[in-house]
């Protein structure tokens, strides 16, 4: 029996998990992921069946906790954003090596044309790179249906399987055919290979030249896969390789009886039989994918030369950026449509920090004790808080990644920058920033560290921040000297405290930490209207 | 029979409830339906649209393309003007005649209102002030969802349909409430056209 249901990208492969049979998911928030585990957390029948789906610390830890669930043989998804990757990249990486036993999915979504992110990286290189087939889909039931095949891959081969979405399927609403029957969770049972799972370079270098061997296979196995497709047409003087959700915008474009040959890929490694082909009896070959030019590159050193390929490196496609009906449309060399001009009254409208929200009354206190002390530098980090680089507060001297506030700060004050400031929220703290000020309590750093504090993860929406109510006691734990640790209520009319309370812990030539805390206004309100309508219900 | 439909406004102002009704009762016409949406950093107050497909035949792209939206839906009259670029040129503006003013150089907003009185296909609609005379006022993209109903090639039945589905949850007072809201925005269309 199976039910038609109106979800994001996002949802349908929550539901593609959960009945695929999870023992459970395992995220640190990440726009354009969050949602996946959002949806699992107010799922019944996660609920009913106890799958963990708690947020975790950050992506290497929830790398690393699948990890474990893999181990004694049950299955699991991590999910994160693009980024996200790079700090579960160490587990990610050597998960390849030591052989997933239950099936383990990585679910990577990237964030082309950046709506929301610092970068646009592909995740598809760490599939290449760790020798981990990738799967991209093309719709959201694809996305739905490759959940229950990519763990069945995964368990296959012993490997962990990559699943890439990019914004536009993530948060692109469509109906899904969704089974209403899942599959149990597994027992636990314990890898046939446990040696496999100790990465001593013995077992390493007898465990690598198999990943490879797998690779191959799976080289093979996507010639035939249901994800890759290759459609013939009568005009042989173009074909078209689309990748995920290029495929699209190439059908948008060219309905669905193209005149072209196109090749479908939504399974890496990439086909290399069906592309040979393509090449063979194609003049040229246009090359649609979501991202950065990967296959592009790579395809320019399977085909032969007399091959023209085209694409975002030739030119025909925007080097950066997402895919858009319309500049695939160009590059299809279709004309384009009439449109209107556009008008001359529209001005940017970028997003703001909240009326209200105790970050603005933080900057408004650092920025006016600041002005006393010139040739000040703020290094901060990744949250909402990050919007204080604009005006009207234009505070900040840098966003990197996520924890680099404190660092930085600490680098700097090591060469002799002062005064040397870190601003980073509570969630980024937990999340990257610890061990970073271990560094700068074993150096005395003098730097001040503000952990502005709104007991959440508020840019992706108000999940719970993991050291919530111990903001203190981890300080104290890592070593800042207690009198150093400062706490203050960002409201306007405690702002002489707060401005006297900067200014010593600046004065002061050591590591200080500053908390002001106030609940973050969005979750505030929502928690209001929870507890009125409780209230209501009695 | 397809409809390709921006939404468009700021961060908090509703939009994505317009897209649900409308979504729901599409589906309810069998209909298939493609929807992206912005989430994330362009919430906290800037600005945010989404594009709404439906069509009775199969949709491959999520994305509308430039020169191919059917109606542009917007809860702010600025908003509404940043998209004309994707407005088909036989296509229909629905706004709010209301500025949301939260930057400081926010252009003159007769400039803004006259621009779109010059555009063919419009309708512009104070969709604040009847959602408070509906007495609803936090009903206002109700009220402009009601104002381009008849754009949508969907029976106004199947639309208040969708109303009472997606807000049942929430009580009969916030049901009624919102087919007040409806039909406010559908009366003040009819009128307009008048």
């Amino acid at each position: 029996m199976s039910t038609k249901k109106l979800l994001l990208g996002d949802e349908a492969i929550a539901i593609g998990a959960v009945n695929a049979g999870i023992a459970g998911v395992y995220a640190y928030p990440g726009t354009p992921s969050t949602e996946i585990t959002e949806y699992i957390q107010a799922l019944p029948l996660a609920a009913e069946r106890k799958l963990h789906s708690a947020w975790c610390v950050n992506e290497k830890t929830a790398m690393e906790a699948a990890l474990g669930v893999s181990y004694v043989g049950k299955r699991s998804i991590v999910c994160m954003k693009h980024v996200g990757m790079n700090v579960a990249a160490d587990p990610f990486v050597n998960s390849a090596i030591a052989g997933p036993n239950g099936g383990l999915i990585v679910v990577a979504a990237d964030d082309p044309s950046m709506h929301s992110s610092q970068d646009e990286q592909d995740s598809r290189f760490y599939g290449q790179f760790a020798f981990i087939p990738v799967l991209e889909p093309s719709s959201q039931q694809e996305a739905y249906d490759m959940m229950k095949y990519g763990f069945e891959l995964s368990e296959r081969y012993h490997i962990t399987v990559l699943l890439r979405i990019t914004t536009r399927m993530a948060h692109s609403r469509a109906v899904v055919e969704v089974s209403e029957e899942a599959d149990e969770v597994a027992p636990i049972s314990y890898p046939e290979n446990p040696s496999s799972w100790i990465l001593l370079p013995a077992n390493s270098k007898r465990q690598y030249p198999v990943v490879l061997e797998h690779y191959a296979k799976m080289e093979e196995e996507g010639e035939t896969s249901p994800w890759n497709r290759y459609f013939d047409g009568e005009d042989h003087s173009m074909g078209i390789i689309a990748c995920g959700i290029g495929y699209n915008y190439v059908r948008e474009n060219l309905g669905d009886t193209s005149k072209y040959p196109i090749l479908k890929i939504s399974q890496y490694p990439a086909p290399k039989g069906l592309i040979r082909r393509m090449a063979r009896e194609c003049g040229s070959v246009l090359v649609v994918e979501e991202g950065q030019p990967l296959l592009e590159e790579q395809i320019r050193g399977i085909l032969p030369s007399g091959c023209k390929i085209m694409g975002r490196i030739s030119g025909e496609l925007p080097r950066t950026g997402e895919l858009t009906p319309d500049c695939v449309r160009a590059a299809l060399r279709l004309p384009a449509a009439e449109t209107f001009a556009p008008s001359r009254n529209v001005v940017p409208r970028p997003p703001a920090l909240c009326q209200g929200c105790g970050h603005r009354d933080m900057y408004t206190a650092l920025n006016e004790v600041l002005k006393e002390f010139p040739g000040n530098k703020v290094f901060s980090d990744i949250g909402c808080y990050t919007l204080g680089a604009l005006p009207p507060f234009r505070a900040i001297n840098s966003t990197i990644d996520m924890g680099a506030s404190i660092t930085m700060a600490k680098g700097a004050a090591d060469v002799g920058q002062y005064p040397s400031i870190a601003v980073i929220g509570d969630s980024t703290f937990t999340h990257s920033g610890i061990t970073g000020l271990l560094d700068a309590v074993n150096a005395n750093a003098d730097i001040v560290v503000v952990i502005s504090d709104n007991l959440t993860t508020g840019m992706t929406g108000g999940q719970d921040s993991a050291g919530t109510g111990r903001i203190e006691s981890i300080c104290r734990g890592v070593g800042v000297a207690p009198e150093h640790i400062r706490v203050v209520v960002p409201l306007p009319k405690n702002m002489e405290e707060i401005r006297n309370i900067i200014r010593e812990e600046i004065s002061y030539h050591g590591l200080s930490v500053i908390i002001p805390r106030r609940e973050c206004i969005q979750t505030a309100r929502r928690h209001a209207k929870a507890k009125s309508s409780n209230n209501g219900k009695k | 029979m397809k409809r390709d439909i921006i939404l468009a406004g700021v961060g908090g102002q509703g939009i994505l409830s317009i897209a649900t009704v409308i979504g729901q009762a599409a589906i309810g016409e069998g209909m298939y339906i493609k929807q992206a949406e912005v989430h994330g950093m362009s919430q906290r107050g800037g600005d945010v649209q989404s594009n709404l497909r439906i069509s009775t035949d199969p949709i491959a792209s999520d994305l509308i393309a430039r020169g191919g939206a059917d109606i542009i839906i917007s809860m702010e009259p600025m908003e509404a003007l940043r998209y004309l670029p994707y407005l088909s040129k036989e296509g229909w503006i629905v706004t709010n005649t209301v500025p949301f003013v939260n930057i400081p150089n926010y252009p003159d907003e007769s400039a803004v209102l006259n621009e779109l009185k010059g555009m063919k296909n419009v309708i512009m609609v104070d969709i604040d002030a009847l959602a408070r005379s509906a007495g609803n006022p936090r009903g206002a993209n109700i009220v402009l969802l009601g104002a381009c109903a008849h754009l949508l090639g969907i029976a106004s039945g199947k639309m208040t349909e969708g109303i009472r589905s997606i807000f049942a949850s929430k009580g009969d007072a916030v049901v009624e409430a919102n087919i007040s809201a409806f039909e406010a925005g559908r009366k003040a269309a009819a009128d307009g056209k008048n």
